[in-house]
């Protein structure tokens, strides 16, 4: 049962990176606008004209 | 003339000195959209940062200094081909977004220890059926004590708080027994966990949390959705006036308008502000304020009200202190009057947990007092008194009525009924009467032309030289034309009428006068009460073209509809006898009454009402305001008075009155279905709380039959969306889809036509 004193806090350590990364995200204002986002990938203006040819 | 556009109300300054402002966007489907108003703005000298957020379609603009006059921003937003509307974000919006941050943000703690402290409990419930050790048992007891204390205390104060409030003010919520019940479970724990015992309940206190935090978070979602919508329709609505200021004109938003100001209001416009005529002489057509049809004639001196339409003549207003009119004092005096008399009506989800809280408590109590009497020790009794009130905390009630008011008001929203209060669900089904006034609610808020009447050759030439013309009854013929191009070379003479070249020979469109037509008795509104006449003449052949109220397209359908449900259906209109009497006549109305003044309609609404009757009141006008506010439940339309809409519980959109129909169809539904949830509730405490008196509730038993009720709430409300509240009668009505507003600021009203539309965010 030893293996518990370290894999306990590694299980709760990961857990709480992912609500921290959640609050972040949530702060960062992420979720403000889902739809947008949902259509903003579709262009793509990011890559350019080279690129694709090539 | 050139005039300038001062929208420096709508800029917020941020303290490093830039600028910011928010507009309204139209127009806006596609990625396509984003990109080219994003890139076109992005242009413009000095601009920072331009960011359109789609769900909300609004834009967000940021510049540096006071580089860029925010009219331009405007202009180039209108140069990419969508309408721009200037918005100023309310702060009841700001303070709903905190709020559903802060929601969302409990949330996710609680969601978060829920989980890791469901997984130390699993292991200790496996663990108690074999070899787990006491000494590892405690271990994974104070891991949860260390995970669920700070998490309960941050993700529980929404209602902490909430409880709080109540009982300061000495009053039950919902929120009150779930608070005792999540500390108590807490307390319990804690005590449990320090005397080696082997059952805890942190994960239950954490998952009640997390499955109520869920309800409010939906909730609160619904209705930051509307307030949102709503607030971009009111900036499509907005009206702009003509400040004179000094010798020069400006354009200013109506609301930057101050007592003292003198506006300009030209013929065809609607009259921004409550106000004094100081110069100029012109018909005004007041059926938005009284629901009065007949225009009528006003001169300097005359006092004004905001929303009536100019029809002849440019007067200058100036704008007087709001309420000063007499008109307007007696509405809000009438308003104050039916507001105080209001009864709040108690929600259902508030009688349901004052029943509920004491009945928990007190049994909870008795349980205690039962084991000690039966000779049980004081930790047992009091263990077995907290199992009841954690498996009776109202997990399922409180999810029972958000969950349907979910569901129910996203099928309002998507049926262009948008809700202002959080109850009208509820109220709006329980109407069994419905009153509409006629004016403007029951008919179309514009005039049209009656074309049956009229060769048609001859009213596409006439309704073609209407183009030109901004007269509000030449705004109404203007309708009809098929080809929107105007007659090039087209001359208006304000106050009588527009002429232009038709083919080679003149044609004339305005008074009788002005088309050289014998005045007769006909124009002036004795003959036919209903219709105004305007006069078109060409080549020596002339036709009076009547203008009149014209139903909502799908009205006769709807009154039909809402009578064939059992409601019944009165009108209620202060326009004359005359004009009320066919309208009522061709719904099938049972009851009408006309030339009611805003008293009047209040007074047969308490009549009504001191018959036991649920009145839901539709109406648009200033003067119907007050009865909006005296009845149980009400309804506007968008194009009402402001007033009106402030005091309405709820806006539909659109040409149609289908939605009235659809309301009343979906919240029946939807109460049904919050009746039936609050039974499953019921049902649910009738079958675990003999368990839990008896002593026999585990932390895992009490984990199931928690999550068991509120998922199957939660599907019994959903079940809402499967289904289609019945059929609309007759005629059926489709769903509204998009929305037409008077939009292009600063033109004259009546131009609905090219008013721009909008999509629902849905």
């Amino acid at each position: 049962m030893n293996v518990l004193i370290y894999l306990v806090p590694v299980a709760l350590a990961l857990g709480l990176t992912g609500l921290v990364a959640f609050l972040w995200s949530l702060k960062s204002g992420q979720y403000d606008d889902l739809d947008g986002a949902a259509v903003r990938i579709l262009p793509d203006d990011d890559i350019s004209q080279d690129s694709m040819l090539g | 003339m050139a005039e300038i556009l001062d929208l420096s109300t709508f800029v917020e300054r941020t303290p490093s000195g830039n600028s910011h402002i928010t507009l309204a966007v139209d127009g806006v489907s596609c990625a396509g959209c984003i990109r080219k108003i994003e890139s076109g703005l992005a242009k413009l000298p000095g601009v920072i940062d331009v960011r359109l957020n789609f769900t909300q379609k609004r834009l967000i603009v940021d510049w540096r200094g006071g580089e860029i006059d925010p009219a331009r921003i405007v202009k180039a937003v209108e140069d990419l081909g969508y309408g721009a509307h200037p918005f100023a974000p309310a702060r009841i919006e700001a303070a709903e977004n905190r709020q559903a941050k802060w929601l969302l943000r409990c949330l996710a703690v609680a969601g978060f220890a829920a989980m890791n402290v469901m997984l130390l409990s699993i292991s200790v419930w496996s663990g108690n059926g074999s070899d787990m050790t006491q000494e590892t048992r405690d271990l994974f007891h104070w891991l949860s004590a260390l995970i669920a204390l700070p998490a309960a205390a941050y993700a529980g104060q929404p209602f902490f708080q909430s409880a709080w409030g109540a009982l300061r003010t000495r009053q039950l919520n919902m929120d009150v027994p779930i608070t005792v019940g999540v500390v108590l479970a807490l307390a319990l724990s804690v005590s449990e966990t320090a005397t080696h015992a082997a059952h805890a309940y942190f994960d239950s206190a954490l998952m009640l949390l997390f499955f109520l935090l869920c309800g409010r978070y939906l909730d609160q979602m619904v209705r930051r959705r509307t307030k949102v919508f709503a607030g971009n329709l009111a900036s499509l609505k907005a009206e702009f006036a003509h400040r004179l200021d000094g010798g020069e004109v400006a354009r200013v938003p109506a609301d930057a308008l101050s007592p003292g100001d003198c506006v300009l209001v030209r013929p065809g416009e609607r009259v921004p502000a409550d106000g004094t005529v100081i110069a100029g002489s012109s018909a005004i057509d007041e059926s938005l304020v009284t629901g009065e049809t007949a225009p009528r004639a006003v001169a300097a001196g005359a006092t004004i009200y905001a929303g009536s339409i100019n029809f002849s003549g440019a007067l200058t207003v100036r704008v007087d202190t709001a309420g000063s009119g007499t008109l307007v004092d007696e509405v809000e005096r009438l308003l104050d009057k039916a507001m105080q008399a209001k009864s709040r009506t108690v929600r259902l989800a508030d009688r349901a947990s004052r029943l509920y809280a004491p009945v928990v408590h007190a049994t909870a109590a008795l349980t205690a007092l039962g084991w000690l009497v039966a000779g049980a020790s004081v930790h047992d009794a009091i263990v077995t008194a907290v199992a009841v009130l954690i498996i009776t905390c109202p997990c399922a009630l409180a999810l029972a009525i958000p969950a349907v008011q979910v569901v129910a008001s996203g099928q309002l929203f998507r049926s262009g009924v948008i809700l202002n209060t959080g109850d009208a669900i509820e109220r709006l089904a329980e109407a069994d009467t419905v009153v509409f006034d006629k004016t403007g609610t029951l008919t179309l808020p514009e005039p049209c032309a009656d074309a049956a009447s009229i060769d048609p050759d001859l009213l596409e030439r006439a309704a073609r030289l209407a183009l030109s013309s901004r007269h509000p009854l030449a705004v109404a013929l203007a309708r009809h034309a098929r080809e929107r191009i105007p007659y090039p070379g087209a001359v208006e003479e304000p106050g009588a009428g527009v002429r232009a070249l038709i083919d080679g020979e003149e044609g004339r469109l305005g008074s009788p006068a002005f088309c050289g037509v014998a005045d007769s008795e006909r124009y002036d509104g004795t003959a036919d009460a209903e219709a105004s006449f305007i006069v078109f003449c060409r080549g020596g052949r002339s036709a009076d073209i009547p203008i009149r109220q014209v139903l909502r397209p799908d009205a006769v359908a709807v009154v039909q509809a809402l009578i064939a449900r059992g409601l019944e259906v009165m009108v209620l209109s202060g326009d004359r006898p005359a004009t009320v009497a066919p309208v009522a006549e061709r719904l099938g109305a049972q009851q009408w009454r006309a030339g009611l003044n805003p008293a009047e309609k209040i007074a047969v609404i308490e009549l009504l009402k001191s018959q036991g009757r649920r009145v839901l009141m539709v109406g648009d006008g200033l003067n119907d305001a007050p009865a909006l506010a005296a009845a149980h439940v009400s309804l506007s339309p968008i194009s009402a008075a402001d007033l009106t809409q402030a005091h309405a519980d709820a806006l539909f959109l659109g040409d149609r009155l289908g939605p009235v129909l659809r309301a009343v169809a979906v919240t029946r539904r939807a109460r049904m279905l919050m009746k039936q949830n609050l039974a499953l509730a019921v049902i649910y405490n009738a079958v675990a709380m003999p368990v839990a008196i008896a002593g026999l509730v585990t932390p895992l038993i009490a984990a199931i039959a928690m999550s068991a009720s509120s998922i199957l709430v939660t599907l019994n409300a959903l079940r809402a969306r499967l289904t289609v509240p019945g059929a609309v009668g007759a005629g059926a009505v489709p769903a509204q889809t998009a929305v037409t507003a008077s939009a292009s600021a600063g033109e004259p009203v009546g131009s609905v036509a090219r008013g721009a539309s909008m999509e629902y965010a849905s």
